[in-house]
C-alpha cells in the first residue's frame, strides 16, 4: 500500500514542477510550488509506513508495552510536521513578493514584465 | 523551442529519479536503529504517551527551535514589507456571518486550547493548536469584527513566548541533562494531564507563538493599502 | 477495502491537481489546490499519521487557501491566465 501513495506523491511533484516551468501567470507558479510541497510530504510519510502496525500513540492503560513490534516509525512524521509549517511560511513570502511585483508592473504575466523592462 | 526542449529534459530527469525510488522500494519488516531506540526508551524516559510529540520536542528539540526561528523571521519580514494602515470602511458583510462568528469564535478558541494542552496524551500539540487559533482569528477578520484592533498585542505575545522557550531550554542545562531536556519538572504518571516533565509547558509556549504569528501575518496582509 | 479507498483517493488527487494547473480562472485554481490538501489529509489518516493529518488540514487547506484569496482580492481579478 505504500507503493500507491509513493506514486501519488511522485505525480504531484511532477505536476507541480510542470506548473512552475511552463505557466505564465505568477500565481499559477506559486500554486505549483505548493502542490510540489504537498507531494514531497506524502512521499516522506509513506516511507515510514510498516505493514500491520499501528500509529505511534500509546494507550496509557496498557500494562504490557511491547512497542518494538507494534508501532511504526515516528521520526518521518515529526520531520513532516516541521516541513508543512515552513512550507506555509515560504509560500506567504512568495505571495508578498508577487504583490509587490504587481504593484510595480501592473500585470501578473512574466512575458509582459520582461517586455516592459 | 530550445526552452521547451530543456523543460522536457528537466521533467524527464525528475521522472527517472522518482521511478528509481518507487521501483526499488522494499517494504521494511522492522524498525530502524533510531526508531527502535525511541520505541524502547521513549515512554520510560519522557513519560509522554504521544511518541511523536516527545520526539518533536525533546529528542529533536533543536529542529523545533530552528523552525520557530524561521517562522519569527518570516513574520518580521512581512511586517517590514507591508505598512499597516487603518481602513475606515464600514463592514458590509451579512448579519448572518456577523452574528454566527460572534457565537462560534469562543468555541473554536477553546478547541484550540484543548488541543494544545493535551498535546502529550492524544494526537495534537503546539503547531496544530496554534493553527486552530489562527483560524478562529481569520473567521473574526472575515466577519469584519476586529477592524480597529492593532497588531501590537500579537507582537508582544510572540516575542515573549519565544524568549521564555529559550529560557526553558537553558534551564535544562542547569537542572537536568542538557539543552532542552524536559526532565526539569517531575515526570509524574503517564496518561495524566500533569505529566511528562516540561513537555506541556513547551507545547503551550509553541502554541501561543505560532497562533500569534499566523494571526498577525493574516491581519497585516489584509489591512494594507487602499480598500479592504 | 482499504486498498480500494487508497486507489480512489489517488485518482481523485491526480485529477484535481491537473484541474488546478490547467484551468483558466485563478479562483478555480486556488480552490482546487485546497481540495488537493484536503484529500492528502485523508491519505495521511489511512497512512496512520494522525498528527500530520491534523496539521495538513488546518494549515494547508484552511490558512493557505484564505491567504491566496486575500492576495487575490488585493490584486483585482482582471489578470487571468
Amino acid at each position: 500500500m505504500a507503493t500507491i501513495t509513493l506514486i501519488t506523491g511522485s505525480m504531484l511533484i511532477i505536476i507541480g514542477f510542470y506548473a512552475i516551468l511552463v505557466k505564465d501567470n505568477l500565481i499559477k507558479m506559486i500554486i505549483g510550488f505548493s502542490l510540489a510541497n504537498t507531494g514531497l510530504h506524502i512521499i516522506m510519510v509513506s516511507l515510514g509506513f510498516l505493514k500491520n502496525r499501528t500509529a505511534p500513540i500509546l494507550d496509557p492503560q496498557q500494562t504490557e508495552l511491547n512497542l518494538l513490534n507494534n508501532i511504526l516509525d515516528p521520526v518521518p512524521q515529526a520531520l513532516v510536521l516541521t516541513a508543512i509549517v515552513i512550507g506555509f511560511a515560504v509560500t506567504a513570502l512568495l505571495l508578498v513578493v508577487a504583490l509587490k511585483l504587481h504593484d510595480k508592473y501592473q500585470t501578473l504575466s512574466i512575458q509582459k514584465m520582461w517586455e516592459e523592462k | 523551442m530550445i526552452r521547451k526542449f530543456f523543460i522536457l529534459i528537466i521533467l524527464l530527469a525528475f521522472s527517472i529519479i522518482l521511478t528509481g525510488i518507487i521501483t526499488e522500494y522494499v517494504s521494511p519488516e522492522a524498525l530502524g536503529t533510531a526508531a527502535s531506540y525511541y520505541a524502547e526508551k521513549g515512554p520510560g524516559e519522557m513519560g509522554a504517551t504521544n511518541l511523536v510529540t516527545s520526539v518533536l520536542i525533546t529528542y529533536r528539540g533543536l529542529d523545533t527551535l530552528g523552525e520557530v526561528t524561521v517562522l519569527f523571521l518570516v513574520a518580521s519580514i512581512l511586517g517590514f514589507y507591508l505598512n499597516v494602515q487603518k481602513s475606515n470602511k464600514n463592514s458590509t458583510c451579512s448579519p448572518l456571518l456577523h452574528t454566527a462568528s460572534r457565537l462560534i469564535f469562543p468555541f473554536i478558541f477553546l478547541t484550540g486550547i484543548y488541543i494544545i494542552i493535551n498535546g502529550h496524551i492524544t494526537p495534537g500539540g503546539g503547531f496544530q493548536g496554534g493553527a486552530f487559533i489562527a483560524s478562529a482569528f481569520l473567521l473574526v477578520l472575515l466577519a469584519g469584527l476586529g477592524k480597529d484592533k492593532s497588531t501590537g498585542l500579537f507582537s508582544i505575545l510572540e516575542s515573549l513566548s519565544g524568549l521564555v522557550y529559550v529560557l526553558v531550554g537553558l534551564a535544562g542545562i542547569i537542572f537536568a541533562g542538557g539543552f532542552l531536556d524536559t526532565r526539569i519538572l517531575p515526570l509524574g504518571e503517564s496518561g495524566k494531564l500533569l505529566s511528562a516533565g516540561a513537555i506541556p509547558v513547551i507545547s503551550i509556549l509553541i502554541g501561543i507563538k505560532v497562533g500569534a504569528e499566523l494571526s498577525s501575518m493574516i491581519v497585516k496582509l489584509s489591512y494594507n493599502g487602499q480598500g479592504n | 477495502m482499504i486498498l480500494f479507498i487508497t486507489l480512489v483517493l489517488s485518482l481523485v488527487i491526480f485529477t484535481v491537481a491537473l484541474l488546478a494547473v490547467s484551468t483558466k480562472t485563478l479562483t478555480t485554481s486556488v480552490i482546487a489546490a485546497g481540495a488537493v490538501s484536503l484529500f492528502a489529509s485523508l491519505l495521511y489518516v489511512i497512512l496512520r499519521a494522525p498528527d500530520v493529518a491534523m496539521t495538513e488540514a488546518a494549515i494547508s487547506s484552511g490558512l493557505m487557501t484564505a491567504l491566496f484569496f486575500i492576495i487575490l482580492s488585493r490584486i483585482g481579478r482582471k489578470n487571468d491566465d
